[in-house]
């Protein structure tokens, strides 16, 4: 393994929607490099391109220009769904799937042949605070629960980063602040790289390491939450 | 059937057309004055269809003096022409009169083909084109129900499909749930249909058996046959959409693309 490789790199990612009134640019010129267990924000205002360029790092969408790297490896040559696998993602909203918590926990390494076993199961189900949930329907759970099951299910790939939309944007005020502690906890504790979108400049100086300031589909500031936040 | 070409039932029969499509009018411009936007097209829809049917008419009554075979192109320009109809109905998805045109060639034409070979549907034109309209005919309309009902879920159920793929998921398999609700969906209609044969309803082909002579009996034996066989056109034509229709859904980096 080489030292000086980032975990996640980006170099001039750009994306480029072809519409039929012209080239519509989304987002351009983004570069960043986190290390090991760093953890970015990704700050803007609804519409600057903070999900177009969560999307293009776990290549649910494509980059028009530019590379991702993952431990210094060009994402472009990899199999998608091992890319996938490593870089797991919570969105805004929890999108479980219908079924048991415990059948949602199982889904991502199901998709990699491995069968998580009762005990592994509802150990990440407890990790997210919800011990005991593992037979409940998705459907009976609140906003705040299914959005803890869903980190779960993230989690359950062990992946090497952890990619954030507005996690806590779709909360009531309660479960903003305990999903954000929990993310924040996990993260720490996993050592883990995160990219981490949010909308909210104090959340951004709580939890980041670094940040980077979106502007209508352009970066308009990156560097350390001191310099770009002041209070 | 023949004498559908006879003088006096050819008038009688262009009396009865007008009567109806006088009374299909009247019924029309009542529900136009009631605000229901049916009106203006009626005439023309009419007037478009009696031109089709007769058209049609004239064509079975030419090929009957010519040997079977000739029905085989018929049907096969029948197919082409219900994928253009299919690729109307979901025009946001890429390539559909491809996709549509395959399996329908397969459901349809690999159904009415078999049945043939097996004796089940005889090759004579009398048998072959109205058989095998029919079962063209219902094989697009549970593919239109297919595709729309699958992109429709798509649509409802992205965050879902993407949650799937970031976690590693392969496409056919993000996209599956939605995939067997459209195949049990699409063929609800043509399961009712065998179901509920006889005690709801009398279909189309059966009466005009009937009403031509032959047995009750034979007549009911064979619209279970024809609904049978629409019911296996349909179920191929669907499994086969089921593997290709993912295929026109996501990018080749398994993505999800934007529909429509
Ligand atoms: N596939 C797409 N087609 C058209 N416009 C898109 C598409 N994806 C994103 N956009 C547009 O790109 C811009 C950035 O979107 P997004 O990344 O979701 O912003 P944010 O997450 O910061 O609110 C928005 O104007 C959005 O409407
Ligand atoms: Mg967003």
């Amino acid at each position: 393994m080489t030292t000086n490789a980032a975990v996640l790199e980006a170099r001039d990612l750009s994306r480029t929607l072809d519409q039929p009134g012209g080239p519509k640019s989304l987002l351009r010129n983004i570069g960043f490099r986190l290390d090991q267990g760093q953890v970015l924000a990704v700050l803007g205002p609804s519409g600057a391109g903070k999900s177009t360029l969560l999307r293009m790092l776990n290549r649910l969408d494509e980059p028009t220009s530019g590379v991702v790297l993952l431990q210094g490896k060009d994402t472009r040559a990899m199999d998608p769904r091992a890319l996938r696998r490593r870089i797991g993602m919570v969105m805004q909203q929890a999108y479980l799937f219908p079924g048991a918590a415990a059948a949602n926990v199982r889904y991502g390494p199901a998709q990699h042949g491995i069968a998580l076993q009762d005990s592994q199961v509802a150990d990440l189900i407890q990790q997210v605070g919800m011990a005991g949930y593992e037979d409940r329907d998705v459907s009976t759970l609140s906003g705040g629960e299914a959005q803890r099951i869903s980190i779960a299910r993230a989690l359950a790939n062990q992946p090497e980063v952890l990619l954030l939309d507005e996690p806590t944007s779709a909360l009531d005020d309660v479960s903003k602040q305990e999903i954000e502690r929990l993310l924040a906890t996990l993260v720490r504790e996993r050592n883990m790289t995160c990219v981490w979108v949010t909308h909210d400049v104090a959340q951004a100086r709580r939890v980041a390491d670094l940040v980077l300031k979106l502007e209508a589909g352009g970066p308009s500031g990156f560097g350390s939450p001191q310099e770009l936040l002041h209070a | 059937m023949l004498d559908l070409l006879f003088h006096t039932q050819m008038s009688l029969g262009l009396g009865q057309a007008a009567a109806v499509a006088v009374l299909a009018i009247i019924v029309a411009q009542f529900a136009a004055s009631r605000g229901a936007k049916i009106g203006r097209e009626i005439p023309l829809v009419l007037l478009r269809g009696i031109v089709q049917v007769l058209l049609v008419g004239f064509l079975i009554a030419a090929m009957l003096r010519g040997p079977w075979w000739t029905g085989i192109p018929v049907l096969v320009v029948m197919i082409f022409i219900a994928a253009t109809i299919v690729r109307r109905r979901v025009p946001e998805l890429p390539g559909a009169y491809t996709l549509s045109l395959l399996c329908m060639a397969a459901g349809a034409g690999g159904v009415l083909t078999v049945m043939t070979l097996l004796g089940i549907v005889e090759p004579k034109i009398i048998i072959l084109i109205p058989v095998g309209s029919m079962v063209i005919a219902q094989n697009m309309n549970i593919q239109s129900l297919f595709l729309n009902r699958f992109l429709g879920e798509v649509r409802s159920h992205r965050g879902e499909i993407e949650s799937a793929l970031a976690l590693g998921a392969a496409p056919e398999r993000a996209v599956g749930p939605y995939l067997h609700a459209s195949f049990h969906a699409s063929l609800i209609p043509a399961t009712d249909n065998l179901r509920s044969l006889g005690i709801v309803w009398i279909p189309g082909m059966m009466a005009g058996m009937v009403l031509s002579g032959t047995s009750p009996v034979y007549a009911a034996l064979y619209q279970f046959v024809i609904l049978s066989m629409i019911f296996i056109a349909g179920a191929v034509s669907c499994m086969t959409a089921t593997y290709l229709v993912p295929r026109r859904i996501f990018t080749p980096q398994q993505q999800l693309r934007r529909l429509g």
